[in-house]
């Protein structure tokens, strides 16, 4: 229950920057899942929050308190990592227990909030156990169970959910966005997993190189992407891009001109040519049976089954695209169609820097 | 950012008492050797302490019987020592039980072999005994006499080979532990026989641990002294044995810690010959 | 397939033999040692020497521990090992953690020059050492005789327990932190349990290393000898039941510590080598 301030944040090891002037601020109750390719700094910038690293600039206020100096300890803050990192040589009960018995609470108390924990990860029967003799599942939520019960303001997690199986991962996903919503904890969670991200956040930040992309909530973030980099990396299958140029005569792409009034109000034209990239997503094409306003001409390549769709990779003049169709149509292989992007759903991004124009 | 201080300071302040001690304990006495080494029993400079001990008379038999010592032990080990590990390695039933009577002689302390091998080749000893009942020889053989070296070598050689064998085992074990068992099971499947496996396959991967156990093996040898007071005494003469007797007998400082002296530079010696020989390039080590 | 059948069969038959063969090479000394030990005075001396003795006595047994200075040296050695195995881990133990745990300029060749220091052997460093103790009158005592013994040992101690503080994983200390633990209480909480069969392990071998020790120990004492100084000396003019069943009081608790270590040994070894 706590408002996160990251203000200027900058974090080098040796010669590689891993998070570049990071501002930031995540609200109270929030679940701010921070998203992106290995590398990206996510990971870091969650330890600079935890306080495992030490920042090279910036400060970081947790409700307004400049804690940038605060060890973990003193940060109102508690994580789970991703191994977990469940105490092998504590029987369940006292792993979680662990954060209690450091602010040596009586024991009457521990015990009513270790099984209230444990209880709300249906891991109450394994109080006893030691780690080696449960699973890697059951491990897992031995380590969420531990952080929640410190009952701390801001609850950290470093993709909890990265070293469980598919089914598993599909289940506690589900299981940990009841109980967070439950619980009313600020959360920052790190992913790489762009499902993950669209199905648990409030709010996306979507880092790159130690930048901060964008941030902004799973729909806007799925809709409108900031750059094309964004567009690629969430959604399944990713975002479509189409090379194309605008002059006065229209959009040219590929072997079709578009007409201009498919352009949205407000969008600013520089110079008489100007070389764009326009995402689409495979859901957002209509296929029509015969050429109409505004359609591109595509070529059918290859048809997947998918069960909940068909996916159709499409040749229009020399780029391929996806386009998700209703699975009860049938399409073949070879077939000529048209194309027709949802007017609304079309991003207009920059030729070279692949940022979003309108 | 003092907690930044704190944290940079920690690992330092964590090794200050072990490099405390290591240069009161090995720097300032490996300086002080030389110092000592490089003059006289008044303290003056010179070569003559070095003079004394190279024309003392049992300077060359001490620095032969050293060195034979050495060079004899070491292929006899390691053979013995990678057959030990091989059959570790095989993996039977009972390998737990064949390690720990394996690496029981690497707790048994230089001076004890010496006693227990002395024990088997003296004139009334076991050796004597069961060549008399198989009848190959009529009465008691003198081994260790210093009239037959070559017999207190040999008897020497027994008890360091049985004595020390396990700290090589122990280096090639954990070796060979190492090695994916991919890489022998693809070896097998295209028909290896076991030599081709030891030789061509298991021995080249094993060069950083062998190379480790050639240069611990070497230093150890260059400094044998109780194994050979227990079973010859004043009869062999080793370097070590040798800074032992000017020591004590003869009361000079200086001549004990040439032989000292001496004895680190052989040991360097070697082990730069060592690295130089087995250095492995680092595209053929494995990808760990 | 018959033929390869029989080649496997007879591979582990041989295998075993060999297996057989070498435990005899290794226990059959001792077997001999002790079946000296534990004959008459006179037993000791017969020719030819029986493979059990008849009678069984604790005759040469006695004599040995009742030898002048026996029981004394005995404790000195003890002490000796006590101390400088304690002192071992106290020194040795946090340098461990600082190579394990920390990046810091200087760790390499921290480690290269704690590498190095195998090849200096007690030959060299003893006399000095003696000579230095004399003026500082630390000469012939055996607090002495366990600091040379502490540093001995040292190398060997901050090379194990390095690799055994680099096998507890760094979240367990990162996870106890975010708890509410600082360095020195996760420290003591989630690693040293966790570290401490290890740990265990190497002070056992630094005590072995002490207790066996004979060459510092031979030179840097007089009067107060430790075991293997005492037998060492006595050498030329001992009598063999003397030596003999020292040899065997010697080796005891060697024994005894292999039946604890062997669980550990490879694991020690292996991570040191790397």
């Amino acid at each position: 229950m706590a408002e996160i301030h990251i203000n200027e944040v900058k974090k080098t090891f040796g010669k590689v920057v891993a998070v570049s002037n990071i501002e930031l601020t995540i609200h109270d109750h929030e679940f701010m899942v921070l998203l992106g390719p290995s590398g990206c700094g996510k990971t870091t910038l969650l330890r600079c929050l935890a306080g495992l690293e030490d920042v090279d600039s910036g400060r970081i206020f947790i409700n307004k308190e400049d804690i940038t100096e605060y060890p973990p300890r003193s940060r109102h803050i508690s994580m789970v990592f991703q191994s977990y990192a469940v105490f092998p040589h504590l029987n369940i009960f006292e792993n979680i227990a662990f954060g209690l018995r450091m602010q040596h609470l009586p024991n009457s108390e521990i015990k009513k909030r270790v099984e209230s924990s444990a209880e709300m990860l249906q891991i109450e029967n394994l109080l006893d156990r030691y780690p080696a003799q449960i699973s890697g599942g059951q491990r897992q939520r031995v380590a969420v169970a531990r952080a929640i019960t410190v009952q701390a303001e801001v609850l950290l997690m470093d993709e909890p959910l990265s070293n469980l199986d598919a089914l598993l991962r599909l289940e506690m996903r589900a299981e940990l966005k009841r109980l967070i919503k439950e619980l009313q904890t600020t959360v920052v969670y790190v992913t790489h997993d762009q499902v993950e991200a669209l199905g648990l956040g409030d709010r996306i930040a979507v880092m790159k190189n130690g930048n901060l992309l964008q941030v902004d909530a799973p729909l806007i973030i799925y809709d409108h992407p900031a750059n094309a980099f964004i567009g690629g990396f969430i959604g399944n299958p990713p975002m479509n891009f189409l090379p194309a140029v605008i002059d006065d005569r229209g959009i040219h792409v590929e072997e079709t001109t578009l007409t201009l009034d498919l352009l949205p109000k407000g969008f600013k034209r520089s110079g008489s040519t100007q070389n764009i990239k326009i995402g689409i997503r495979a859901e957002n094409i209509k296929i029509l049976p015969s050429s109409e306003k505004n359609a591109l001409k595509g070529k059918i390549l290859v048809v997947e089954p998918l069960g909940s769709t068909n996916l159709l990779t499409v040749i229009v003049g020399n780029e391929r695209i996806k386009v998700n169709t209703h699975p009860d149509e049938i399409y073949l292989t070879g077939g000529e169609i048209w194309l027709q992007m949802a007017s609304n759903k079309i991003n207009w991004m920059d030729a070279e820097t692949g940022n979003t124009l309108a | 950012m003092k907690r930044v201080f704190v944290k940079q300071s920690t690992p330092y302040l964590l090794i200050l008492p072990s490099i405390l001690f290591l240069m009161i304990f090995f720097a300032y006495p490996t300086v002080e050797a030389f110092s000592l080494s490089l003059r006289n029993q008044a303290g003056v400079w010179g070569w003559e302490t070095f003079r004394t001990m190279v024309t003392d008379v049992a300077f060359w038999p001490a620095l032969k019987t050293t060195l034979i010592l050495t060079v004899i032990i070491i292929p006899v080990q390691f053979t013995l020592a990678m057959i030990m590990a091989l059959v570790i390695q095989a993996k039977l039933k009972g390998a737990g039980f064949f390690l720990y009577i394996f690496s029981i002689p690497l707790a048994i302390s230089e001076l004890a072999a010496g006693i227990v091998w002395f024990a088997i080749f003296t004139n009334s000893g076991f050796l004597n005994t069961w060549l008399m009942q198989l009848g190959l020889i009529s009465k008691p053989f003198i081994f260790l006499s210093y009239q037959y070296m070559g017999w207190l070598i040999f008897a020497v050689l027994m008890a360091e080979v049985w004595r020390s064998t396990a700290i090589v085992m122990v280096i090639l074990v954990s070796g060979l532990q190492s090695i994916p068992k991919d890489y022998l099971e693809a070896a097998d499947v295209f028909g290896a026989s076991l030599w081709q496996k030891v030789s061509r396959l298991i021995v080249p991967l094993l060069r950083p641990s062998i190379q480790v156990a050639l240069i611990l093996r070497t230093i150890f040898s260059l400094q044998v002294f109780a194994v050979a007071m227990a079973i010859a005494g004043r009869a062999m003469s080793l370097l070590a044995s040798e800074s032992y007797r000017w020591y004590i007998a003869y009361r000079n400082t200086n001549v004990a810690a040439a032989y000292g002296a001496l004895v680190l530079v052989l040991s360097i010696l070697s082990s730069l010959i060592y690295i130089s020989l087995l250095r492995t390039k680092p595209e053929q080590e494995m990808a760990v | 397939m018959k033929k390869a059948h029989v080649s496997r069969i007879l591979g582990r038959t041989g295998t075993y033999a060999i297996a057989i063969l070498l435990v005899m090479w290794v226990l059959l000394p001792i077997y001999l040692i002790a079946v000296m030990s534990f004959s008459t005075k006179a037993g000791v001396y017969i020719f030819p020497k029986p493979l059990f003795p008849k009678p069984v006595s604790a005759e040469t047994f006695l004599f040995f521990i009742n030898s002048t200075g026996v029981l004394k040296s005995t404790l000195n050695s003890v002490i000796v090992a006590v101390i400088s195995m304690i002192l071992a881990i106290l020194v040795g133990a946090p340098a461990g953690y600082a190579l394990a745990r920390f990046v810091f300029r200087g760790s390499d060749l921290y480690r290269l020059a704690v590498i190095s220091t195998r090849a200096f052997p007690s030959v060299i460093l003893s006399i000095p050492l003696a000579v230095t103790f004399i003026q500082w009158g630390m000469y012939d005592s055996i607090f002495s005789l366990a600091l040379v013994h502490t540093a001995i040992n040292l190398p060997f101690t901050v090379l194990i327990t390095s690799s055994v503080f680099a096998g507890v994983p760094k979240d367990l200390e990162e996870a106890a932190q975010t708890l509410g633990c600082n360095g020195a209480t996760a420290f003591v909480r989630v690693t040293l349990p966790l570290a401490l069969p290890g740990l265990a392990a190497a002070t056992l071998f630094n005590f072995v290393g002490s207790w066996n020790e004979v060459f510092s120990s031979v030179i840097l004492t007089v009067r107060n000898r430790t075991l293997p100084a005492l037998i060492i000396a006595s050498l030329n003019v001992s009598p063999l039941p003397y030596r003999f069943a020292g040899a065997l009081f010697m080796m005891l608790p060697s024994l005894v510590f292999m039946l604890f270590i062997r669980r550990y040994l490879f694991n020690l070894w292996g991570r040191v080598l790397k």
